[in-house]
């Protein structure tokens, strides 16, 4: 029944033991931090791909998502760099713009230098050399799981961010990443570390070409005392893309993070987010937004652990669905013992637009504190039929009426955004999935 | 005298372990030899004088289970149980088939007086119209008196332990015994249909209104006994049975094993509503002794426009594992759950429900309460899925934890899986303790802080208890604030 069954390595495996032995030794990093990508890899070679059998990813089974695995991406050609200029999204958005092109950093799209007073960065690779393994750790994360892994065993470029301390970066930091030429695997790691008392907006985007690229990108964010963060995510990679990301996040004290992520692309998009409150009476929004056609499908997998006095947290996630698009949603709540007077809210809310469409709801509470309020709902459910026909006997077409319709149920999500253009621009990106429906 | 000052009289009643029903009753018992193996189970099977094919049916259930593996993903947490040091068949020693009741035991009369069973013929509330309650019942593993039969049959309810109804009713046995549940389902169930030693069976005929409610009480009373119930249920087109299940189990200090299954099946236009009060023997205040109890119940809407009910109290036991569930495959059929999990000292309770949804236009509904207190941990755990013929389905489901104290955990685990867009499920859960607020309301009329308790845990199940026939809720609410106490303050 529950029996280990070890079945023989899959081709993708087999792939990334071989990519490893053969790229290992030249990741960036001292010898402690090989011995840690090693041990990361070794999960991996033991284990297998996570499947369905693995609760976690019970309704993501990468193993059979990921046939194969894609060579690691060659060092980038000036043509490829062109491809990716063309493709680079939020144009006219004010920030300082940090490039990565196929995982690499691309200085001739790149548009930071000088970053906003009170922000400075360090390139992984050396920051890496600097300050060794702690930077590959799986921060809040649990042990085991496979995404996180496979990240800190291949990742090679990334950038360390810091934001002094009570200093308040006005002027958004934007990290794109951007995928072309052949398929090819690419790995990403942003580190942001944000001093007390300061604030900053972290905006990450991802687009590429509709081959099947395979990313991965760990973002892990640490808030001291009172810091204030925001992050955006665009996630908007190619049509055939498996699209693997995580955010782990360690809240201070009186600390506030605010995230939104809109997933728009890829052919299978995992985003995984673990966050822990370790200091009292600090507050986390987590928000989402999503939509697939065809068969694509969307995981938020999402863990909040309050392990300190009064904290709330809030998480929205929204996912409309056409063609036959699956979405999951699995969302954890923990409440700590001692972790009292938390407030914890969590939603997770599913449209279906036509018969084919599918979604998966978990949403659990785990709570081992009395003096808590927490709650969680789902729906799941198609168009409200009374609303399309009120709005049809106005004169506005089926389809129209529906792109409304969907339009107000992730806006509500999207809406959140305090930066105007940046709202804007993701309020379009919906819009024009609205007309295609891919 | 109000409800809670009787309920402390109640206590002061019991002693120390707060445990009304712990007691051994001195009866010889015939059993079977230690231990599980293909002799055990034809020794049960030749006790029960079963035909050929029922013995191999249970071979078969045997042999699969020697190759299954114990689950291990609920929230609950018990030493390994040595299945071969447990005994697996225990019969009270009394004449075969007693006639009537004089015919029983004395001592077994006594211990269903202790435990307040009606096993005669009684008005159930003085100056309400008679309503009569047919008892069933089940003593550690044999029916040793059924009442109600001749009235009953007239009606032509089928109504008798399972075993009697194997050899005398084959037919439907074969056509309907693991139906539901097959013998492959799961470790527990597997487990059960080796080893099964009675339990109630019952045939609704077709356009039958089943004239009183069928109700049977499992004890569980020899040392060292799992106790492996059948129980099947089956309610042809367009009849009607309401069933009640009580459980009281003895006082002892070593863990002992419940795994019962129940099936039910309705067939077009039949309705099964199916009721249980569960308040087994929880362990002292270390959490030593109590019983386990891994029970797989389901039913399946067979028909069209059927319907199954499952209303839960679950106060007892030091584990629980159960999952009442419907598969919904009649077209326009509904399922519902209704339950109470009371947890307190260091009980573990996983339970929830699995609603199905196969055929169109079905629906279902979900109201669970969980109660934590002390150093009790509780979860919901349930499922609902449509597939993708299942156009129209609906459910609600909403489960609400209260937690009394600090040490306690309460925990949700829900699933939801729609795979057609017609589906409509809405999920609620929330989690919080007594208010202050309220508290402070109550005890500023006057009300002690247990009384006030009390009063606004029996708000916060009242939606599930007025689902209970009206004798099961008067006891059910007063098993909750026995199951509460000392959980205040």
């Amino acid at each position: 029944m529950n029996a280990e069954v070890r079945s023989i390595r899959t081709a993708a495996e087999s792939a990334l033991v071989e990519a490893f032995a053969a790229v290992g030794p030249s990741l960036p990093g001292g010898a402690d931090v090989t011995e840690r990508r090693a041990a990361a890899l070794r999960e991996i070679a033991e284990r297998g791909l996570p499947t369905r059998r693995v609760e976690d990813w019970k309704y993501f089974d990468l193993r059979a998502l990921m046939r194969e695995a894609r060579p690691l991406a060659a060092p980038i050609s000036d043509a490829e760099i062109e491809a990716a200029r063309a493709l680079l999204p939020l144009a006219g958005f004010d920030a300082a713009r940090i490039v990565f092109v196929n995982g690499q950093f691309c200085a001739a799209l790149s548009d930071f230098d000088p970053l906003p007073e009170g922000a400075s960065a360090t390139w992984l690779a050396d920051a890496l050399g600097d300050d060794g393994a702690a930077l590959l750790d799986r921060g809040e994360a649990p042990a085991g799981n496979a995404a996180v892994a496979l990240n800190a065993a291949f990742v090679a470029d990334g950038i360390v961010l810091r934001i002094a301390p009570g200093v308040a970066v006005a002027r958004p930091i934007h990290v794109a990443n951007v995928q072309t030429g052949a398929a090819h695997a690419a790995f990403g790691r942003v580190a942001v570390t944000a001093g007390e008392g300061a604030s900053a907006t972290i905006v990450e985007s991802h687009v590429g070409s509709p081959e099947g690229h395979q990313t991965n990108t760990h973002v892990a964010v640490t808030l001291a005392d009172r810091a204030d963060v925001t992050l955006v995510k665009l996630q908007d990679e190619g049509l055939g893309t498996l699209h693997l990301a995580t955010l782990t996040a360690t809240l201070g004290a009186g600390a506030k993070l605010s995230s939104l992520a809109l997933s728009a692309g890829s052919a299978a998009a995992r985003q995984q987010v673990y966050l822990a409150f370790r200091g009292d009476r600090s507050t986390a929004e987590i928000r989402g937004a999503g939509f697939a056609g065809a068969r694509r499908l969307l995981d938020t997998t999402l863990v909040v652990e309050h392990d300190a006095l009064g904290c709330a947290s809030r998480e929205h996630f929204k996912t409309a669905l056409d063609g036959e698009a699956r979405s999951v949603f699995q969302g954890k709540i923990v409440v700590k013992p001692g972790a009292q007077k938390t407030d914890g809210k969590m939603m997770a809310q599913a449209l279906l637009l036509s018969e084919g469409a599918e979604a998966d709801a978990k949403p659990e509470l785990e709570i081992f504190a009395d003096d808590v309020v927490c709650g969680h709902g789902a729906t799941v459910g198609a168009l409200d039929d009374e609303l399309l026909f009120y709005l049809k006997s106005r004169g506005i077409p089926q389809k129209e009426a529906e792109a409304l319709m969907v339009q107000a149920f992730v806006g509500e999500v999207i809406e959140t955004v305090e930066h105007e253009a940046l709202r804007d621009a993701l309020t379009a990106r919906s819009e024009r999935w609205l007309i295609a429906r891919d | 005298m109000p409800a809670v000052q009787e309920t402390v009289a109640r206590v002061r009643e019991i002693d120390v372990d707060q445990y009304k029903y712990g007691f051994v009753t001195d009866i010889e018992s015939d059993r079977a030899e230690k231990g599980l193996s293909e002799d055990t189970v034809r020794f049960i099977s030749a006790k029960k004088g079963e035909p050929e094919w029922m013995l191999e049916w249970r071979l078969d259930a045997y042999r699969r289970w020697r190759t299954m593996v114990e689950p291990d993903w609920a929230r609950v947490d018990y030493p390994p149980i040595a299945y071969d040091e447990l005994y697996y068949y225990s019969a009270p020693k009394s004449t075969p088939g007693p006639k009537t009741l004089d015919e029983v035991d004395p001592e077994l009369l006594r211990t269903y007086e202790k435990l307040g069973i009606p096993l005669r013929e009684q008005e159930v509330l003085a100056g309400v119209e008679q309503r009569r309650v047919a008892v069933d019942a089940v003593f550690d593993s044999v029916s040793v008196a059924t009442t109600f039969k001749k009235e009953l049959a007239a009606a032509g309810v089928i109504f008798c332990p399972i075993s009697e109804a194997i050899r005398e009713h084959p037919e439907l046995v074969k056509k309907y015994l693991g139906s539901v549940v097959p013998t492959s389902d799961n470790f527990f169930a597997t487990l059960n249909s080796a080893v099964f030693s009675d339990g109630s069976f019952v045939y609704v005929p077709k356009g039958v209104r089943c004239p009183m409610e069928l109700s049977t009480y499992f004890r569980i009373n020899e040392r060292n006994t799992g106790q492996f119930e059948r129980t099947l249920i089956i309610a042809d087109e367009g009849s009607y049975v309401s069933y009640l299940e009580g459980c009281t189990a003895p006082m002892r200090d070593e863990n002992q094993l419940h795994a019962a299954v129940v099936e039910l099946v309705a067939l077009d236009d039949a309705e099964i509503k199916y009721s249980t009060v569960q308040n087994w023997y929880p362990g002292d205040a270390e959490g030593k002794g109590g019983i386990y109890n891994f029970v797989t119940k389901r039913g399946d809407c067979r028909g069209r426009n059927s319907k199954i009910s499952w209303t839960q109290v679950e106060t007892g036991s030091a584990i629980t594992w159960k999952y009442p569930s419907c598969i919904l495959r009649g077209d326009n059929s509904r399922g519902e759950f209704y339950s109470i999990a009371i947890s307190n000292g260091r009980q573990q309770v996983d339970s929830g429900t699995k609603m199905i949804h196969l055929g169109k236009n079905t629906t279902s509904k979900i109201i669970s309460k969980g109660i934590s207190a002390g150093r009790s941990q509780n979860t919901y755990r349930g499922l609902v899925s449509a597939h993708r013929k299942a156009t129209n389905a609906r459910n609600f489901t909403n489960c609400d934890s209260l937690l009394i104290g600090e040490q306690c955990g309460a925990h949700t685990v829900p699933y939801l899986e729609a795979k057609t867009s017609t589906a409509v499920f809405e999920h609620e859960a929330t989690t919080s303790k007594i208010s202050d607020d309220q508290k402070f309301y109550c005890q500023q009329r006057g009300l002690s802080e247990e009384e006030a308790v009390a009063l606004i845990v029996n708000g916060f199940v009242k939606d599930v208890l007025q689902q209970l026939p009206m004798e099961f809720a008067v006891e059910a609410q007063k098993l909750i604030s026995i199951s509460l106490e000392g959980s205040v303050g």
